[in-house]
């Protein structure tokens, strides 16, 4: 018991600020090596198994988005390709692999991550990765689907998940949320398959090129002008749900994906 | 090995538990027994934290000033917390998402400190290397047993293969949510401890107030309320 480390079985004093100063630098010199040799030798392992991870997650997600396979299974598509996309110009970046860049790593970094002025910064996350990975998927040269990563402050937390939209850029296929920490009950509820299957359908800019699609306060369908464009509050969850809106007009966005949205409008799908 | 070291190696899986009787751990032994494969992995990886750290700490405890004892003491457990949690990363990845931070959270651990600054800083490296042994096992036992009970009760499975038919997929059996959450933990880890204390009555603690001072204490408290009552 620890006790006995006050008795006075304890050996010799060895005394003296030099010495403690020492034998500190020591240890720590011992430790740090140890730990720095062990990070350094499995470092490649520790990435396999987080790119595998997030593989993982992404087939998993895809596989879960509701009513995916009435887009894809009709067209038969060849595969989803990943790309990574420069946000600011919209162009693909060839030079960065979209198998081991790390979006949400990159925007912790403060070298590479772009602040977002804070009159655009809807979201309110501060700051953004310079790329963001993007999933498209292709029936012959047209895409036929293209999903985006989104995230954002909600109430207690960061949503963070994934907008899938059908080859006119412009209707919603699916949206999924795969980390929050919001209440369970009230703000978790924007995991319940019912208020997601909502999302199916609604549609992002009216025909002037303003950006509507949002989640209402209460029911949808209360203004029926608005109904194409949004979905039903999560009652209790009004703070979640301003985030959720928010988090998709800063991504739908110019400072989001809204470059890289034009760039394939203009170019008619094609890449 | 002499009766001595056997001593050191086994008193502290029944006789002086780290969790039963010195109540120790009990932050982790909480968090990561939900299912008995978190808890075996924790028990391994605090084990061998322990006993490494006991002997680090022996090797060293005649060079070890003490006005910085402690801090030489945490660095060293620390230092070997952040490799087993790496070698955790990198060979039992979904394992060691599922601990999360507990075993970051090691370092923390009043046992291994406890061990560290109460035995191995007077006891030589075999006697040290023992002692952390024992503990570690001492606390498995433990957490491997509250696991097994928590799994089996709360998930109706055993390492994740379904034992008890559960009734939703027509069996008998419905899970017990409480188990899963920390309470049932508590309740469990009381119950190990009453069953202990009862079985080795030597492990019962004295109570730390004299039963004319509890009496006292409530009769004090009934006239302070009659007086306020009467003052309203």
């Amino acid at each position: 018991m620890s006790e006995a480390g006050a008795a006075g079985i304890s050996p010799p004093e060895p005394e003296g600020r030099a010495r403690a100063l020492a034998v500190a630098f020591a240890v720590a010199l011992a430790c740090g090596t140890v730990v720095s040799v062990t990070a350094v030798l499995l470092e490649p392992r520790q990435q396999a198994n987080r790119v595998a991870e997030r593989q993982g997650l992404i087939d998993e997600i895809v596989a879960r988005l509701p009513g995916l396979e009435t887009v894809l299974d009709p067209s038969g598509v060849d595969r989803i390709e990943t790309k990574v996309v420069d946000l600011g110009t919209g162009d693909y970046v060839s030079a960065v692999d979209p198998t081991t860049y790390d979006p949400i790593k990159a925007a912790q970094d403060s070298a590479a991550r772009v602040e977002i002025p804070p009159d655009e910064d809807l979201a309110r996350i501060g700051a953004r990765a310079p790329y963001a990975t993007v999933y498209l998927a292709r029936k012959g040269r047209d895409i036929s689907l293209i999903i985006l990563p989104v995230y954002g402050a909600g109430y207690a937390s960061t949503l963070r998940g994934f907008l899938a939209l059908e080859g006119d850029l412009n209707t919603v296929v699916a949206l999924a949320f795969y980390e929050h920490a919001e209440t369970p009950g009230l703000g978790a509820r924007l995991e319940d398959p019912e208020w997601l299957a909502q999302w199916r359908g609604k549609r992002v800019r009216d025909e002037t090129g303003q950006f509507r699609l949002q989640v209402a306060r209460g029911r949808s369908d209360a203004d029926p002008g608005a109904a194409p464009y949004a979905v039903d509050g999560i009652t209790g969850a009004t703070r979640t749900s301003q985030g959720v809106s928010q988090l998709l007009r800063y991504w739908l966005g110019d400072h989001g994906f809204g470059p890289f949205l034009s760039r394939l409008r203009n170019e008619g799908g094609a890449s | 090995m002499s009766g001595a070291d056997r001593r050191v190696l086994l008193d502290p899986l029944l006789d002086n538990n780290p969790i039963a009787l010195q109540i120790l751990g009990i932050c982790s032994a909480l968090a990561v027994t939900t299912t008995l494969a978190t808890a075996f992995t924790m028990s391994l990886a605090l084990t061998v934290v322990l006993t490494i750290s006991n002997g680090a700490v022996s090797l060293l405890r005649n060079h070890i000033p003490r006005s910085v004892r402690l801090i030489v003491q945490i660095t060293i457990i620390a230092s070997l917390v952040v490799v087993v949690d790496q070698i955790l990363e990198a060979y039992a990845f979904e394992m060691s998402k599922r601990l999360s931070v507990f075993v970051g959270l090691i370092v923390t651990n009043c046992i291994v400190l406890g061990r560290a600054e109460g035995y191995a800083m007077q006891h030589g490296v075999r006697l040290s290397l023992l002692d952390g042994l024992g503990n570690g096992i001492g606390y498995s036992l433990v957490l491997i047993l509250v696991g097994s009970v928590r799994e089996l009760l709360g998930s109706g499975a055993l390492l994740g293969i379904n034992v008890l038919p559960l009734a939703v997929d027509g069996g008998w059996f419905h899970p017990m949510a409480l188990m899963l959450m920390p309470p049932g933990a508590f309740f469990l880890i009381g119950l190990l401890i009453w069953g202990l204390r009862t079985w080795k009555r030597a492990q019962i603690e004295p109570s730390e107030l004299p039963e004319t001072a509890l009496v006292l204490e409530v009769k004090t408290e009934a006239a302070e309320g009659g007086f306020a009552r009467s003052v309203r």
